[in-house]
């Protein structure tokens, strides 16, 4: 960066114009710039002011074709916040999110550490794990559905076999919401030992070579040397993984579609299913649902911006 | 030597892809034998009546997924190649503004964007189009794309470029002729993971397109699902044909995908 300022500086000045020739370039950056700006006011920044909008007015279908909505104020997050289905959503949210990250990076950590040192074909079996992450979540979903099946589910019939009788996952209160946190942890194991196994090449192999001369055995090795330096990277490894868990709709809506009797609705199929999932559109309250899980998803973004300053200047 | 450490790899590939040899089991079993108990383990006698009604019913899916992923990709570049030279060579002001909208555009909500995007179509009466699903679809990856070019384009060493100027080159000059050429790994994996993205969408087109007749293969198997259920075979058959995408990725193009999957996260 500083090589190509000099360069060009030097260039402005054999010419003998530097000036004109700094605000030219700052010109022609804002032009390549503007596609992208553009696309961000437009696509981004309009979507979320209209989302909030829908959720400081009362819209109804009729007033959404005419638009002419009520204008409510907060009264659609009060509603939201008073009522009962959102304690049960936002424990939803809790236990699936924090569910779905804890093992999934427990997973992933042990995968990482597993492949750290490669062995014959190592890199094949390595890169055979983020098939799940790679397939569509609808086909990953409708196969774990069909998997789950009541009577004809392979793993009910796997389970009969050690004489435990039939589950009905996907259709008892008490199991959606294991189901489809199991699948989700599934589908993202190979993420955390893509970025897990990629912090474990950047640890200095001496240090290991070292506390092998100590007579350190294995897991002495991982409690002193891998955890300790892998915490920045576990730590970002898990908050986009709040991030990311905190916003899925699709698998959930596939499987179970939040029920039954709410089991598995968490604040983001409520919102949808307020939005999409029933004949009658709700957009407003669905709006106040989804901000509300913006702002859960941002302050978790903070977070993750000063850690990752913090290892930057580290 | 270290060969059971092979064994005990290839054990847990079997036990985590599982339920992919599971998809691919039952979309060669026999309508009849769907419901056997215990259940076929290996279709030992396939059939191939899935795939030849996949292929009769979600072909123009197939088709439709395919122009949205490539229109997603085009989009996709167009707005991200520039705008990822521009923060990587030029240094614009706000520089850095960009960069952390960019990470926030990112946290938002696949729901909250559906609902901005369904309150703004239903304006425009870009609901139900491929177009506006197309549009849709590439705010899951110009985020993406711009970081990863920036990161990309700010290795390209600052002697190249300044060369070219001397040549008495102009700035797009330079970045069509010298910084594109060289980018040509960085937009193959931008544009796999657009296109993968694009092509495994569900939300948008599940709230945006979902009264249309020209629908991607994602909700055509989404309303599979919904209308027979005996017909698994058929499903399942559908959802190995829509892996393909994922599949080619996976064997012709690994190392784009672990550049990019490294760049999202973690930067070195």
């Amino acid at each position: 960066m500083t090589s190509l300022h000099t360069v060009t500086a030097e260039v402005g000045g054999a010419a003998h114009a530097a000036p004109p020739r700094r605000r030219a370039r700052r010109w022609t950056a804002l032009a390549f710039l503007t596609p992208l700006i553009v696309y961000l006011l437009a696509f981004y920044a309009y979507p979320l002011y209209r989302n909030i909008d829908l959720s400081v007015h009362d819209y109804t279908p009729r007033a959404f074709v005419q638009g002419d909505p009520e204008f409510t104020g907060l009264d659609n997050y009060l509603d939201i916040l008073s009522d009962d289905a959102f304690l049960d959503a936002l424990g939803n949210t809790a236990l699936f999110t924090l569910g779905s990250i804890a093992v999934q990076y427990a997973l992933g950590l042990a995968l990482a550490v597993f492949f750290h040192r490669s062995f014959p074909l190592s890199a094949v079996l390595r890169a055979m794990f983020l098939v799940p992450w790679l397939l569509p979540l609808i086909v990953s979903a409708s196969t774990w559905s069909w998997m789950l099946n009541s009577e004809n589910g392979i793993v009910n019939a796997a389970l009969q076999a050690f004489g435990i009788g039939q589950i009905n996952w996907l259709t008892s209160p008490d199991t959606s919401l294991l189901a489809v946190t199991v699948a989700n942890i599934w589908l993202g194991v190979p993420f955390n030992l893509v970025i897990l196994y990629a912090g474990l090449q950047n640890i200095p192999a001496d240090l290991y070579e070292a506390a092998g001369l100590d007579g350190a055995n294995a897991w002495q090795r991982f409690r002193r040397i891998t955890f300790p330096l892998l915490r920045p990277v576990s730590a970002i490894t898990l908050l986009l993984g709040l991030i990311y868990t905190l916003k899925v709709v699709d698998i959930i809506w596939i499987m179970t579609r939040g029920g039954p009797a709410d089991a598995s609705t968490t604040l983001a199929i409520w919102s949808y299913r307020e939005a999409f999932g029933t004949g009658q559109p709700d957009f407003s309250p669905a709006a106040a649902v989804g901000n509300l899980l913006i702002l859960i998803a941002f302050v978790a973004g903070l977070v993750h911006v000063r850690l990752q300053r913090r290892e930057e200047t580290a | 030597m270290r060969a059971w450490k092979t064994a005990v790899g290839v054990v847990l590939v079997g036990v985590m892809l599982f339920p992919v040899y599971w998809m691919f089991n039952v979309s060669l079993t026999k309508t009849g034998d769907m419901r056997a108990d215990p259940p076929h383990w290996f279709p030992w006698d396939p059939t191939f009546e899935g795939y030849s009604a996949a292929l009769g019913q979600q072909l123009p899916a197939l088709a439709t997924s395919l122009l949205i992923g490539l229109g997603t990709v085009a989009l996709t570049l167009a707005v991200s190649l520039p705008a990822g030279f521009a923060l990587a060579k030029l240094r614009p002001r706000g520089g850095r503004a960009i960069d952390f909208l960019l990470l926030v555009a990112q946290m938002i909500p696949g729901v909250v964007m559906a609902m901005g995007f369904y309150a703004i179509y239903i304006r425009l009466g870009l609901l139900n189009t491929v177009a506006g699903l197309i549009v849709a679809d590439s705010t899951l990856a110009v985020p993406f794309g711009v970081l990863l070019f920036r990161a990309f384009m700010a290795s390209i060493p600052a002697e190249v470029m300044a060369a070219a100027q001397i040549d008495g080159a102009s700035t797009w000059r330079t970045f069509r002729s010298i910084v594109l050429p060289l980018s040509r790994n960085s937009v193959i994996t931008v544009s796999l993971f657009t296109f993968l993205w694009a092509w495994s969408d569900f939300i948008f087109a599940s709230t945006l397109n979902r009264n249309s007749d020209v629908i991607p293969v994602t909700l055509g198997i989404f309303r599979y699902i919904g209308n027979n259920t005996t017909q698994w075979n058929s499903i399942m058959a559908t959802a190995v044909i829509a892996s393909l995408p994922a599949a080619f990725l996976l064997v012709l193009a690994q190392r784009y995908i672990a550049a990019g999957v490294t760049a999202g996260a973690v930067k070195d």
